[in-house]
């Protein structure tokens, strides 16, 4: 696994990059742990002040610092993004792969229902979410509700590969060796499966962060706890960007942006090294 | 229907390819593993006017690479590291690897076509065969277009196919129609100079007996050169005038298609054609010992050595220089043909 | 006295395109076959494409089910056959070999993994047993477990691919093989090895063998019986020999023409003789193989 990522570090400028912008974004969060305040708390340091020597990117209106506020806003928002990837992901894998080699009966129900989730009005609901929960409403909450509305896409995707893993010969060769359908479907196919996997993931991580901050800049989740959304918030409750406090906004979303194009860049680059095809390659076994 | 016309023309013809000393490797570079794939090692031909001329070799021997740089249908990672391809249009010879882009495309279709592996998908799916035909060969044939189209449709008739078959698209057609329309296509502008890369190797033997029988006709209609590659070596003994053996990137044999078959020189070329069943024959057959080699890493010397019933301890170390053994005949072995 | 495999008036009939333009394609009709237990043979099922030899094989090892008549293994109805336990008794029995030796195998994963997982389940061999079972089939091929262990399908040739193919297939002593065209992405120099190794299957290991292909002159060399099909019904059958060097039938003959031989050199050039009239018949804009 260290090979691997050593030689994608030495070779890809793209997972370099990514590499790097993420780490950054990782090692940011991370400072959150040696904070000298609390994040709930307000009014700790004088409030409204530009960026400067001693607090680097200046102070909130709420007293607060923004260089804290952000690590721990982050680390939220980044832990939130990969929570409801790794429980969309699960689910997406799980019906997609069945429903593609079970085919028939299976297939069609489970593709019904894909369909379903696909179709909903993701925004709407989660606003409804919000109204019905109110005061229950909390993270872990709010990213098993993403999570549960934000597999269909992919699952759909995966089962399209698993549908044409099934017609090749050498599923047919497992089969005639004795293999179960569980040991197929894990041992054989799931290679192949795993890139679209990869990929679909920094997609899902970036799309659940983005939803949670258009959801928290409006409110709808609980502002109590700082993320990036929150930070933009309260930035507007307090009409940062009038008052000329410009510094509150754009060091939330600098960040956010930065996190995105490094999981971007990261799915795309480590893509290409997983996928069968160019692992073949870089084997020698070039049939030409 | 007799092979003497193809003859005589061959003594007082003109050459139309000199392939001289070519080389042609796949160099990639890729997470810091590099290879080096010699696909096509030193080959040297020469193939006159109007005469058909066969490639023969299995499955990564280098003849479809061969052929494409012949062609110059090559690209990165497939590098031409030495030699020259010349052909000889219109009485001036020119070498491909010189010619810019613009000389190229005149030259293209006009002076050299090509029915290329898998060609029966060439057509573009979503243009009737029609609009195939105008896109390749109009610029070519300068004409006003309901001109053009008469030309096309009296060209597919002389080859008794139904110039109806233009209406449809490529879906609509069977493979061996396809592939006839293909050669309709690669023939449409006269040209001097005709590749065919396994054209028949998908079709079914009856639809394959047809399609070989229409591109010997257009061969000897427009009388062009012609290779055809194929692995096939019933298809060589019934199409192909003079037939060149590659083995592992090398030819190692060449030369009257009947000599080649019926007295072969090279172990390789023995066991190749007295190895194939024919019906009515029950004798047993041997397969060779081993398999060909990766061109990666080709073995030293004669690169038939490690399969060979007649190694020598010369072959292990040389590679064995083409050797003249009768008229038009070459072999490159040391045990059968020594220089 | 059952037979080993009883094809008994199968057909197939599926319907083909969508809403708009539904199709009945006759894929097999009525085609019967009949193999006896205790007497190993090689039978060729010769045809082109859409003859419907590759459905007939599909249906034999219980990949598709016959529309009509049926199917019988040791007189017991295939398409009868439901459960874990009964399809593993089947499957120990009858085993495939196909086409493509370079798809046989999953490129990413090592090749002695089905030869031991064959082991473990058909042939219930433990611990150090499976490895020996696998080593003896591969050398029952002309192979050996030390060449083939721990390699991947990309580092074999396609011929050793087929060969690991067919020594899979044998490690639970099978009494039935169905092979789908397997030599015909095989390259020349090699092919015959596998062509002969199908014939001393049947001598040696007595094993019956469904040849399915679409090359005459293989079909002559070892087969004992044939059945020649075109767009899925049997035109022909009996005795190889027999058949190939004097077929009765008019495709059987236009077949048997169309072979190009390598003998053939230097005679005058027959292929000058193909007329419009055969293009018409065979270009039926027919759906390829199913």
């Amino acid at each position: 696994m260290f090979a691997i990522l050593r030689d994608l570090f030495r070779y890809k400028r793209e997972f370099r990059v990514g590499a790097i912008l993420t780490m950054f974004i990782a090692v940011f969060a991370s400072l959150s742990f040696v904070s000298p305040y609390p994040p709930q708390d307000q009014f700790v340091v004088q409030p409204d002040l530009p960026p400067s020597w001693a607090y680097w990117f200046g102070t909130t209106s709420r007293g607060q610092d923004v260089f804290w506020q952000l690590s721990f806003a982050i680390r939220n928002t980044m832990l939130f993004g990969l929570a409801v990837a790794i429980l969309s992901r699960i689910i997406s894998i799980a019906i997609g792969m069945w429903s593609g080699y079970m085919g028939g009966f299976v297939d069609r129900v489970l593709m019904s229902i894909n369909d379903t989730f696909i179709v909903i009005p993701l925004f709407p609901l989660l606003v409804l979410f919000y109204f019905v929960m109110r005061d229950k409403m909390s993270w872990p909450l709010l990213a098993l509700a993403m999570a549960l509305l934000g597999w269909a896409y992919d699952a759909r995707l995966i089962r399209s590969l698993a549908l044409s893993l099934k017609m090749r010969e050498f599923t047919q060769q497992s089969v005639f060796s004795g293999m179960r359908t569980s040991e197929i479907v894990l041992q054989e196919h799931l290679p192949y499966v795993l890139p679209i996997v990869f990929y679909t993931t920094m997609n899902n991580m970036n799309w659940s962060v983005g939803l949670e901050v258009t959801l928290s800049v409006l409110g709808f989740t609980n502002i109590d706890t700082p993320t990036i959304g929150v930070m933009i918030y309260w930035a507007n409750q307090h009409t940062a960007l009038v008052a000329g406090i410009w510094w509150w906004i754009f060091f939330p979303v600098l960040f956010v942006v930065i996190l995105f194009i490094g999981l971007f860049l990261l799915a795309i680059s480590m893509n290409e090294y997983i996928d069968p095809r160019s692992r073949l390659a870089r084997m020698g076994g070039m049939h030409g | 229907m007799s092979a003497a016309p193809a003859l005589q023309a061959n003594v007082a013809s003109e050459r139309a390819l000199t392939v001289s000393n070519l080389r042609a490797y796949y160099q990639t570079k890729y997470f810091g593993i590099s290879r080096e794939v010699r696909a096509v090692d030193g080959v040297s031909l020469v193939i006159d006017r109007d005469e058909i001329y066969g490639l023969a070799g299995e499955s990564s021997c280098g003849k479809t690479t061969l052929v494409k740089t012949i062609v110059r249908a090559i690209r990165p990672p497939l590098n031409v590291i030495d030699g020259s391809v010349s052909f000889r249009f219109a009485g001036c010879e020119h070498d491909i690897y010189t010619l810019g882009e613009a000389e190229l495309t005149g030259l293209r279709w006009k002076h050299l076509s090509y029915i290329l592996q898998g060609s029966m998908n060439v057509l573009n799916p979503v243009r009737r065969v029609r609009e195939s035909f105008i896109d390749f060969a109009y610029r070519h044939i300068k004409r006003p277009m309901p001109e053009f189209l008469r030309f096309v449709e009296n060209h597919l008739a002389r080859l008794r196919l139904d110039p109806a078959v233009l209406d449809n698209f490529p879906h609509e057609l069977s493979g061996g129609m396809r592939q006839r329309v293909t050669i309709a296509l690669a023939s449409v502008c006269r040209p001097d100079f005709i590749v065919a890369d396994e054209p028949t190797t998908a079709l079914d033997v009856v639809v394959q007996k047809d399609v070989l029988g229409l591109l010997r006709e257009v061969q000897r209609e427009i009388r062009s050169s012609m290779i055809l590659v194929t692995h096939d070596i019933g298809v060589h003994a019934n199409v192909t005038d003079r037939l060149g053996v590659m083995y592992a990137g090398r030819l190692v044999e060449e030369g009257r298609t009947v000599e080649v078959i019926r007295s072969s020189r090279h172990p390789y070329t023995a066991h190749l054609v007295s190895s194939l069943p024919r019906i009515g024959d029950a004798t047993q057959k041997k397969g060779l010992e081993g398999s060909p080699p990766n061109l990666a890493a080709p073995p030293p010397g004669c690169r038939f050595h490690p399969r060979c019933p007649l190694a020598m301890d010369v072959c292990r170390k040389e590679h064995p220089p083409m050797v003249v053994v009768a008229a038009e005949h070459r072999v490159a072995c040391w045990a059968t043909a020594p220089p | 006295m059952s037979a080993l495999l009883d094809v008994d008036h199968v057909g197939m009939t599926y319907v083909a395109g969508g809403l708009l333009a539904r199709r009945v394609v006759r894929a097999v009709d009525n085609v019967s076959l009949r193999l006896e237990a205790g007497k190993p043979e090689i039978l060729a099922v010769i045809g082109e494409s859409g003859s419907g030899k590759t459905t007939l094989a599909r249906m034999i090892l219980n990949l598709a089910k016959p529309t009509d008549g049926a199917i019988r293994f040791l007189g017991n109805d295939v398409t009868r056959i439901h459960g874990g336990r009964a399809r593993m008794d089947f499957m120990r029995q009858v085993q495939p070999i196909f086409q493509n030796p370079f798809e046989a195998f999953n490129p990413l994963k090592r090749l002695d993994r089905y030869l031991f997982m064959s082991a473990r389940r058909f042939a219930n061999a433990r611990g150090g047993e499976i490895e020996a079972r696998a080593d003896k089939a591969l050398h029952q091929v002309g192979l050996s477990l030390a060449e083939v262990k721990g390699r991947f399908p990309h580092e074999m040739s396609g011929g050793q691919l087929q060969r690991i193919a067919i020594a899979r297939a044998l490690i639970s002593s099978p009494s039935l093989i169905v092979a789908d065209e397997p030599v015909s992405m095989v390259d020349a120099s090699l092919r015959m090895s596998i062509v002969n190794l199908f014939k001393s299957l049947r001598d040696e290991l007595k094993v019956s063998i469904v040849y399915i292909t679409h090359d005459l002159a293989t079909a002559y060399y070892i087969s004992d019986r044939v059945l020649i099909m075109q767009r899925g019904r049997a035109v022909e059958s009996g005795v190889a020999r027999d058949v190939l060097a004097n077929p009765q039938h008019c495709y059987s003959r236009l077949l048997r023409e169309s072979v190009l031989s390598p003998d053939d050199a230097g005679k005058s050039f027959m292929l000058a003789n193909a007329t419009p009239a055969h293009r018409s018949q065979e270009d039926a804009k027919s759906g390829s193989e199913t």
